[in-house]
């Protein structure tokens, strides 16, 4: 029996408070009936005696305090999953607004999940062949992983997710796969880029989409990722599918769950951003990974934009701490013509050393990841003296070292969005550019490799 | 006694009804019995941090106290283990709740069944006071569990068992003064928040070796010393701990991820199984204890975690054996105290922490030392903590950093643009510093002479020379200077690559022993004392620059640990021919 309320007492968008109540626990979903019949969602923050404070999923525009029902609906916020969600568009509270029938559900989950037990991870060592070099040969993407792309206003990141999202793939493996994709407050046209592109590869028809655009509700954003990844762990665990998540952006969804706390009148941490911001993260890019005796995976990829490109500004920050690495898009890179503008040295994939080598890419692989690296390091150290002093002020092998970095640029970073190079290509590109520096200067490689490897003219 | 739930608020729980309760008390709330700790009372109110998510829960509820303080189970089966955050062992909670973990789930962080072979060492007529060895049981084929007389526990042993008995038999009886007789189990209980007891404690003096060549050579931390290890993300923070964890010459050690991801703790749990004590040829994991609360687990247990962790290092120090204790990281910790003084509505300090967080820290930190353990042979033991600080951006000067920095002794400051050109591990080596250098320099002095320290002085004036010269060469360029700083660069850049650069990831490479760290550094410094008298000689620069045997010195890092000396001296005679040679061809130019 669900008891209905009419005891609304305050409203400050998006917080509400509602008195007289018994039996509300935290964190439970409510609903909102208007006088006009229209139903909105909300959910309990806090309960003190018979008082709740509670959020509202939508805005709190044409509420009535006295003729406003509310019901609490004894659980916290949950999903419908099936199989059939392949090939649908939600809301980003998960209601289909695609024109097609609602979902018949094979479960209900809480959007929430739970935290992943330590001893049932899986380690993530298969290798991903995403068919981009900087990611290939130097910040190698496995299954399980969680790495995010760093980028800014006005980069091309959405090219660069796509193509991943296109030529992902585990060598020697015809596992099912699918693409869960949340836009968080992002616009039609950049979701639409995503969509298309999903569409023109064929993709759609395992792709699920969770739209939460940028006039939806801000609120609403809290729960849209949660939303796609109950989905993804739905499909990955119980339908053994291979699952890569792309939540874009989660700059909108550290706003949002700013704009609650500060409504909420909380101490704010750094930048106005609640001091809860870290566990609030981790909370979903953890749900990523691999589970012990299943096959599927989750394995995601959130893009965030950057205010003023700092990668010190909380979100980064933060999500750098959880994630298992990045990857950085530059904006001098992007002016300069190179597609995908990746900046190689501050990118990183943390769980590279256990997908590469013998049996996974090539036996080369961490010695010219390393080497090139450093090179490619060495080189722009050099071209910044030289932009200083003059070329004349280099000694030769600093020379070298800056041809090298233009042409590691030129030919190994900029690759063009539907390139699509094996990890050999990969790999024996890095040699060919390697050849430009002396011999001596190649100690992170072993000379057998260097003997093996590195291309007779 | 119980109590009802008045208001939820995330892991805040304020409940009524609970005036018999004591501060600290672990409480068990709601109907699934969620574990819980009293933070606060006011009147029968009590606020309470809960370790598990509050999710359905509601005013009304129950809460019922169970008397004791937030405690840990210490005795046989920790080793090889992994535990949450208020030491619940994570595998068997996975037998019982699937893949995820859930709510409510009660398991014993000590397995009651199984069976360990008890030796006794005490016997019946015995005066033994807390501390004493009544027995020992092999727990690992790597570590003597000692079973001591548990504190509190004076008296005369009346009967002693020996044979197979699980943690919970009794296996001795202590009468004491009064005639009272005191059942002594193996397993014993201390409350996590109270330091364990010891009869002294000692200035460090030994150093701990860590395989590192930049750890143990330029800024070496002394077994029960305190260090940290600040650094951006990215930077290297856990490859570092983990090396530490696993080649640190320590008998016990004591992991902690605190608010960090899963996969590295799964990472530790895959790998320490197969890798070899260097000493011993034991799997590392038979010498481990493994606390585990990512940061998706209940903030309020990642408090707790660093508390349970701590504690369990204690009472191993308290055998006698050395032991380090590696927290990754303390930020996660001290932002779980932030969150929870927020949700109290505490009066906040710096960017929102706690006013009280230095003093916590401090608190942490101190429970490290030698010490000499209770008991009648003393006995010595030392913990060591080392923690890993994450400063946002990168930034030290933020709250955690700097009430860290005032306590520890040993600091390794990680550098994002080291690893950003790879080199690893990433510790600056001209804002580091090791406050240990004066008690540890007799150590080293004797064991290996008068050089290693030498050599150590030397390049270190070396890399600060460089720092210096680095700034001229910017400004005017490398032409503007003398010979002998091109070669003091040049040496500079031999310290940085071919000696304090160390891959983890190569067999060959991921563990040094002192004597080869010595070796190494001692080619490295020849080479530069070798070019100088050949500048002096007018040896042409570039040719000496250019000497073949410079190759071999980049990989001399790489040498088999088991034959590196003869490598090194052959390196060491083809240096100093070749350089003649360059002198012999530049006189004849």
């Amino acid at each position: 029996m669900i008891k209905e309320y009419k005891t609304i007492k305050e409203i400050a968008s998006p917080l509400m408070i509602v008195d007289g109540v018994e039996g509300v626990t935290y964190d439970e979903l409510g609903e909102l009936e208007l006088p006009n019949g229209q139903v909105r969602r909300c959910k309990v923050l806090e309960v003190e005696g018979n008082k709740a404070v509670v959020q509202l999923f939508e805005s709190a525009q044409g509420i009535n305090l006295a003729q406003t029902k509310v019901r609490f609906l004894g659980h916290p916020q949950q999903l419908a999953v099936s199989e059939d969600m392949l090939g649908r568009v939600f809301n980003g509270m998960g209601l289909p607004i695609d024109g097609g029938p609602e979902i018949l559900p094979d479960a209900y989950m809480d959007i929430n999940g739970l935290p992943m037990n330590p001893a049932a991870r899986a380690y993530p060592a298969e290798f991903i062949q995403t068919g981009v070099s900087t990611i290939d040969g130097l910040n190698t993407l496995v299954r399980g992983q969680k790495l995010p792309i760093f980028s800014g206003s006005g980069l091309p990141h959405a090219a660069l997710a796509a193509q991943i999202a296109r030529q992902a793939r585990v060598l020697g493996d015809n596992e099912t796969f699918a693409v869960v994709f949340a836009a968080i407050g992002i616009t039609f046209e950049e979701s639409e880029y995503f969509i298309n592109d999903f569409r023109r590869t064929g993709a759609i028809d395992r792709t699920v989409v969770f739209s939460n655009l940028a006039n939806d509700p801000a609120v609403e954003r809290i729960a849209t990722p949660r939303m796609a990844l109950t989905a993804a762990e739905y499909l990955a665990f119980e339908k053994d599918m291979q699952v890569l998540v792309i939540l874009t952006d989660i700059t909108n969804y550290a706003e949002a769950l700013r704009e609650v706390s500060a409504a909420k009148k909380e101490v704010p941490g750094r930048r106005g951003y609640p001091g809860y911001l870290y566990t609030d993260l981790a909370t979903m890019y953890e749900r990523a990974g691999r589970r012990q005796g299943k096959k599927g995976s989750i394995t995601m990829i959130p893009i965030l934009t950057m205010p003023e490109d700092d990668k010190t500004h909380p979100i980064p920050d933060l999500t750098g701490y959880i994630t298992e690495g990045q990857i950085i898009l530059s904006r001098d890179l992007h002016r300069k013509g190179i597609v995908p503008p990746v900046d190689v040295l501050p990118s990183l994939s943390r769980l590279k050393d256990k997908g590469i080598g013998v049996g996974k890419t090539r036996e080369d692989h961490a010695g010219t990841m390393n080497q090139l690296f450093a090179a490619y390091s060495r080189g722009k150290d050099a071209k910044e003296l030289m932009t200083i002093l003059g070329e004349a002020a280099l000694s030769e092998d600093d020379k070298l070292f800056a041809k090298f970095a233009d042409e590691f640029e030129r030919q190994y970073v900029s690759q063009g969005n539907t390139t699509n190079r094996s990890i050999t290509e990969t790999l024996d590109l890095g040699w060919q550019l390697l050849r430009i520096l002396p011999r001596r200067e190649l100690k992170r490689i072993k000379p057998e490799m260097i003997e093996k490897y590195m291309p007779k003219d | 006694m119980s109590g009802t739930i008045t208001k939820v608020s995330g892991p805040l729980v304020v409940a009524e009804g609970l005036a018999d309760a004591n501060v600290s008390d672990v409480v068990r709330v709601g109907s699934q019995h969620l574990i819980g700790e009293i933070l606060n009372m006011t009147g029968d109110k009590a606020s309470i941090q809960v370790y598990e998510e509050t999710s359905g829960l509601g005013p009304g509820a129950e809460v019922v106290t169970t008397g004791m303080p937030l405690s840990v189970e210490l005795g046989p089966g920790m080793l090889d283990n992994i535990y949450d955050g208020i030491q619940r062992p994570l595998p068997e909670m996975r037998r019982i709740s699937g893949d995820s973990i859930s709510r409510g789930i009660d398991v014993p962080a000590l397995d009651r069944e199984k069976k360990w072979d008890f030796v006794p060492v005490a016997k019946p007529g015995d005066k033994v006071g807390p501390g004493d060895v009544l027995g020992t049981v092999q727990e690992t084929t790597a570590i003597l569990h000692k079973i001591m007389v548990p504190y509190g526990v004076t008296g005369e042993v009346v009967s002693v068992e020996s044979g197979e008995h699980t943690v919970a038999d009794v296996i001795a009886v202590v009468r004491d003064g009064r005639g009272a007789e005191h059942k002594v189990q193996m397993m014993q209980r201390w409350p996590v928040r109270i330091a364990r007891p010891y009869e002294r404690k000692y200035v460090p003096s030994r150093p701990m070796n860590s395989g590192q060549r930049i750890i143990d050579t330029l800024f070496p931390i002394a077994k029960g010393g305190t260090a940290a290890v600040p650094g951006p993300f990215g930077s290297g923070k856990t490859v570092v701990q983990h090396q530490l964890a696993k080649w640190s010459d320590v008998d016990i050690v004591i992991y902690i991820g605190c608010g960090e991801r899963g996969n590295e703790m799964t990472d530790v749990l895959m790998e320490f199984p197969e890798l070899k004590d260097p000493r011993n040829g034991e799997p590392l994991m038979k010498r481990t204890v493994l606390i585990a609360n990512t940061s998706d687990m209940p903030v309020a247990a990642r408090e707790a975690s660093i508390y349970t962790g701590i504690t369990i290092a204690e009472y191993f120090r308290d055998m006698g054996y050395d032991v380090a204790v590696l927290a990754d990281s303390t930020s996660r910790w001290a932002e779980a105290l932030r969150e929870m003084s927020g949700r109290l509505e505490e009066m906040p300090g710096e960017e929102g922490y706690p006013a009280y967080l230095a003093s916590r820290l401090a608190q942490f930190y101190e429970r490290a030392g030698v010490v000499e353990c209770l008991g009648s042979d003393e006995r010595q033991g030392s913990v060591t903590a080392i923690g890993a600080v994450s400063p946002p951006g990168g930034d030290i000067s933020e709250p955690v950093s700097q009430a860290t920095m005032r306590i520890v002794k040993v600091f390794w400051a990680l550098d994002s643009s080291l690893a950003y050109a790879r080199h690893f591990p990433a510790i600056n080596w001209l804002t580091s510093y090791s406050l240990y250098l004066d008690t540890l320099a007799p150590w080293y002095t004797e064991s290996f002479g008068e050089g290693y320290m030498k050599n150590r002085e030397r390049a270190m004036h070396i890399l600060q020379e460089e720092s210096e010269l680095q700034e001229i060469v910017r400004l005017v360029g490398q032409d503007a200077l003398s010979p002998n700083d091109r070669l003091t660069m040049e040496t500079a850049k031999m310290i940085r690559e071919d000696f304090l650069q160390q891959n983890a990831f190569v067999d060959e490479d991921a563990y040094s022993s002192y004597k080869k760290q010595f070796r190494l550094l001692d080619i490295v410094l020849h080479y530069d004392v070798l070019c100088r008298e050949a500048l002096e000689k007018g040896a042409n620069m570039d040719a000496l620059f250019a000497v073949d045997v410079r190759e071999k010195i980049g990989r001399a890092k790489m040498a088999d640990p088991k034959a590196f000396e003869e490598a090194y001296d052959a390196i060491d005679a083809q240096m100093k021919q070749e350089i003649e040679a360059v002198i012999a061809g530049g006189e004849d130019a």
